[in-house]
């Protein structure tokens, strides 16, 4: 354990605000010193796949000047954050963990970028993920895999490996994800940190390279509950630009946080998200925490979803079909990888097209682009594509009722601790198990959280607990969240990630 | 439920553009085999007369103004093209030689 009062890195999103809205720190010191832990610790978490220190000192220099100056300025200028790399960024590469996109600089920035801009966030980098956000581990990002900062020969999670590793090795306070089956809130549950998945809508994807666009949503990352509310107020927003953009406020997230009243709340236990399946010391913190929630003033209640056993094949049905389509842009032409065919003298397009989407492209993205390619053709749309869609109307009726009953529901967030790299590498099945939990939201488009619940007493691994909540009542998640932190942090003596090695200690 | 053979998957990469190597085919007709057991599981859920649902939130018809907005120079939209001409896009050729 380092001694965290005069380390910067270990200071919260929101004490870095109130440091420097009380000009004892200058957003330039708060960003150097974060960029100075990344050159000690990233060469063995591998969390940065583009770090510009340059632009984000920049930035910093201006906040610190508009500061000066007397102008009003954001709660969180001049807290820097890591960008994920599926966000484009001007001026800054946009590769989605792929080869297909290696160097790509955008023309634009997405909306997200823009309004972490305007709010005065110097941005740091671009953090990894799984190639197109398909994974649960980053080891299928094309750049190589990110660490777990608790143990470096396990998996930070995925897709958003990056963004959960750089807030748990304190790289920055503060990342942005995206979420489509899990993939803010697994890592989040594997690394210690807290992730939220807003309501379908809530945060706009215009500028996020799209996986899946009737599951994908951004949301924010952080090491607090608090943090991640002050982010996610950032993020959320209607945006114009992209038409299934809710037309409403964001949520009163961060005054959530900070009430953290549970006080006669409801909370649902699904019966089918728990039990056999989940590993001892998952289900051990999980079912400790239920009692602090009790403690706490909350009622749990029992409700079933007896359509979520079908969550996982209905998901892995409509994402491969989305996905399919979606990546049919990479088509070597207007931007993105070209390579000529070998053995072909003056090549068509069409041959330069598919010499490409193959060079481009990693396992798992051919596996996804061929079974959605499969689901969607004919003869065998209505057995698969159609069948899965009828499926997801089932799981958001489970939704529906189960919300009749609780206020919100809760479950572990991901059936176990980090595995080992490589160990279900060659088992997709095995892999796409990791996000059982996580996937009825997106089916659904309700609003999700993950933040720590302790470690697991086989392996000392962090466990995640999963909050749920209706659609556009993504407060709840962080009432819930902050009375359940505030009583584990109590019970613990401290932030659960005080617990984690010490990165600069075992050199390299 | 129809088994996917090595033709099948061969065929749908050249519906999906991706010029799969023989490795490649060999390795992905078991792995989508399995994938696609386990996905059928769908067809078990009991879906008589339910309506798809192909999105979260029930919106339709969102519009704006038709006004004329800023948008990406030529430049811009060219910055990240593998060959560009005349301020084009430049690609291979799209008809057969013969």
């Amino acid at each position: 354990m380092t001694n965290t009062t005069t380390d910067l890195t270990r200071a919260t999103a929101a004490q870095l605000a109130d440091l420097l809205a009380a000009g004892q720190v200058s957003s330039v010191e708060v960003t150097q010193a974060h960029l100075d832990r990344t050159t000690a610790v990233d060469e063995q978490v591998h969390a940065y796949l583009h770090v510009a220190g340059q632009s984000a000192l920049a930035e910093a220099a201006e906040i610190d000047r508009r500061r000066a100056a007397g102008e009003p300025l954001h709660r969180l200028a001049g807290v820097p954050i890591a960008v994920k790399d599926v966000m484009t960024t001007v001026g800054m590469p946009t590769t989605c963990g792929s080869k297909m996109l290696e160097g790509w600089i955008p023309p634009y920035d997405a909306t997200v970028v823009a309004q972490i801009k305007a709010a005065g966030l110097p941005i740091l980098g671009k953090v990894n993920m799984d190639e197109f956000a398909m994974g649960s581990s980053t080891e299928h990002s094309a750049y190589g895999p990110t660490r777990n900062p608790w143990d470096l020969e396990r998996i930070p999670g995925g897709s958003g490996g990056g963004s959960s590793a750089v807030v748990a090795s304190f790289q920055a306070p503060l990342a942005t994800g995206t979420d489509t089956g899990g993939s803010i809130r697994q890592p989040a549950a594997v690394t210690g940190s807290v992730g939220t998945k807003p309501t379908y809508g809530g945060v706009s994807r215009y500028g996020l390279v799209a996986l899946a666009s009737s599951l994908d949503q951004a949301g924010p990352c952080a090491r607090t509950v608090l943090d991640t509310a002050l982010l996610h107020e950032v993020m959320g927003g209607h945006d114009p630009r992209d038409s299934t953009s809710i037309d409403a406020p964001v949520p009163a997230v961060v005054e959530a946080a900070q009430r953290a009243d549970i006080k006669g709340m409801k909370i649902g236990i699904v019966k089918e998200l728990t039990g056999e399946g989940y590993q001892a010391g998952v289900s051990a913190r999980f079912e400790e925490s239920l009692q602090l929630l009790v403690d706490a003033g909350a009622e749990i209640v029992e409700v079933s979803c007896p359509n979520f056993r079908y969550a996982l094949a209905a998901y892995y049905l409509i994402l491969p079909s989305e996905a399919s389509s979606n990546l049919a842009k990479f088509d070597a032409m207007r931007y993105g990888l070209r390579v000529p065919p070998t053995g072909i003298d003056h090549p068509s397009a069409e041959q330069v097209m598919a010499a490409s989407r193959d060079a481009g492209f990693g396992d798992e993205v051919k596996r996804r682009i061929i079974l959605g390619t499969y689901a969607l053709s004919s003869g065998y749309y209505d057995a698969y594509y159609g069948t899965a869609q009828k499926v997801r109307r089932l799981i958001a009726n489970d939704f529906d009722r189960a919300f009749e009953t609780a206020d919100v529901l809760v479950s572990p967030t991901a059936p176990t601790t980090a595995f080992r790299l490589g160990e279900q590498l060659d088992d997709p099945m095995a892999m796409y198990l990791n996000d059982v939990a996580t996937i009825p939201a997106n089916l659904a488009g309700v609003p999700g959280m993950s933040l720590p619940s302790g470690l697991a007493d086989e392996d000392g691994l962090p466990t995640g607990l999963q909050i749920l909540a209706p659609a556009m009542q993504d407060q709840s998640l962080y009432s819930v969240g902050a009375a359940l932190e505030a009583a584990l942090t109590d019970r613990w003596g401290g932030p659960l990630l005080d617990r984690a090695p010490d990165l600069t200690a075992k050199g390299a | 439920m129809a088994e996917l053979t090595r033709d099948d998957v061969a065929h749908l990469a050249g519906l999906a553009r991706i010029d799969l190597s023989e490795a490649e085919l060999d390795r992905m007709v078991g792995e989508l085999g399995v994938i696609l057991t386990s996905v059928a599981q769908v067809q078990q859920a009991d879906t008589d007369g339910i309506e798809p649902m192909s999105h979260p939130m029930p919106i339709t018809n969102v519009t704006r103004p038709d006004e004329v907005r800023p948008s990406l120079t030529a430049d811009e939209a060219l910055s990240g093209a593998p060959e560009s001409e005349l301020q084009r896009f430049s690609v291979p050729r799209i008809l057969d030689e013969d």
